[in-house]
């Protein structure tokens, strides 16, 4: 399977990423410079974290613009896996390929630390290779995490099955003492009504070797390419 | 030349911590009968050789197109010939 890696101005997580497709999972994975105005031949574009354009303004809404985001959004038109993560899913939500909005985290403090969230569909080409509830521990390292859509695109969200991950206790528990940064109904992931682009403000290619305190990420990356595959 | 003042403030109803926390500080210095504060942004532009009523279809567009975010945030401009 072949991934894309956009690389913007800022990003900072994008070799992250590169290593554990590669090095992980033994996929090939290109870093793609946000100039570029054309993606061919890649099977799923993955959005990394970062600070693109200095979190100026807002967070993503300069990076929206970068000549990639039209090729991005057609690509993701046509059905493509598209995966934004942490900063990737900013830029999602701004460039209107997810519903809602990042904001600044309700401490106002930035957030570095492994959190627990739980899977709240299982049948997504984003976790189809989690079991039905699993609890993820997967590390979140953000200012503007905090998600916000109002009552009728929540209302859509929790109906279309749209909402993938919950901020959660170690039991599974989602309340307002497991909710790290303020976000609606503790949503730590979303994916678009197609089904076929995720943001998600945790980490997972921070999670995916032992070394680094988890394993769970893997899972992320694993159901895409098990939905690329056919074998999910 | 115009110039012009867009004002971005937050909807009603959209969290806003860094206003709540303005508003204990202003509290804790004993500002009393504070009912509520919310913090925005202001834009100042300067245009060039832009006709008034030109600059202010652009200044729409700017807004919808960059400055603001629909899902959070609302707008407001002000904008004189100086």
């Amino acid at each position: 399977m072949r991934f894309g890696v956009v690389l913007f101005p800022g990003s900072n997580c994008e070799m992250d990423c590169q290593y554990v497709l590669e090095e992980v999972f033994s996929e090939e994975a290109d870093l793609l410079w946000h100039k570029e105005e054309k993606i061919s031949g890649y099977d799923a574009i993955v959005l990394p974290g970062g600070f693109s354009y200095g979190d100026y303004l807002r967070t993503g809404a300069i990076a929206r613009f970068s000549p990639i985001m039209k090729a991005v959004e057609g690509f993701a038109n046509e059905g493509g896996l598209v995966l934004g993560i942490c900063n990737g899913f900013q830029i999602l939500c701004e460039a209107n390929l997810l519903p809602g909005a990042l904001m600044r985290n309700r401490s106002l403090h930035f957030i570095c630390k492994h959190v627990t969230i739980r899977v709240e569909d299982e049948k997504t080409a984003f976790t189809n290779a989690c079991s039905p509830g699993q609890i993820l521990h997967i590390p979140i390292n953000h200012n503007e995490g905090c998600y916000y859509a109002d009552q009728k695109t929540l209302r859509e969200l929790r109906e279309r099955g749209q909402v993938l991950f919950r901020y959660c206790g170690p039991n599974g528990e989602v309340s307002e003492t497991s909710n790290p940064n303020g976000s609606v109904e503790n949503i730590a992931g979303i994916v678009n009504r197609a089904g076929n682009v995720m943001g998600m403000m945790p980490h997972p290619e921070r999670a995916c070797e032992r070394i680094l305190g988890s394993e769970d990420g893997r899972r992320i990356f694993s159901s895409v390419i098990r939905r690329w595959k056919g074998e999910d | 030349m115009v110039s012009v003042k867009v004002i971005v403030t937050l909807k009603p109803g959209v969290l806003d911590p860094q206003g709540k926390t303005v508003r204990n500080a202003l509290e804790s210095l004993g500002f009393k009968g504070l009912a509520d504060l919310r913090i925005g942004k202001i834009m100042e532009i300067k245009m060039n050789g832009v006709p008034p009523e030109e600059a202010r279809l652009q200044v729409e567009e700017m807004c919808k197109k960059l400055l603001v975010n629909p899902v959070i945030e609302d707008y407001r401009y002000e904008m004189q010939e100086v």
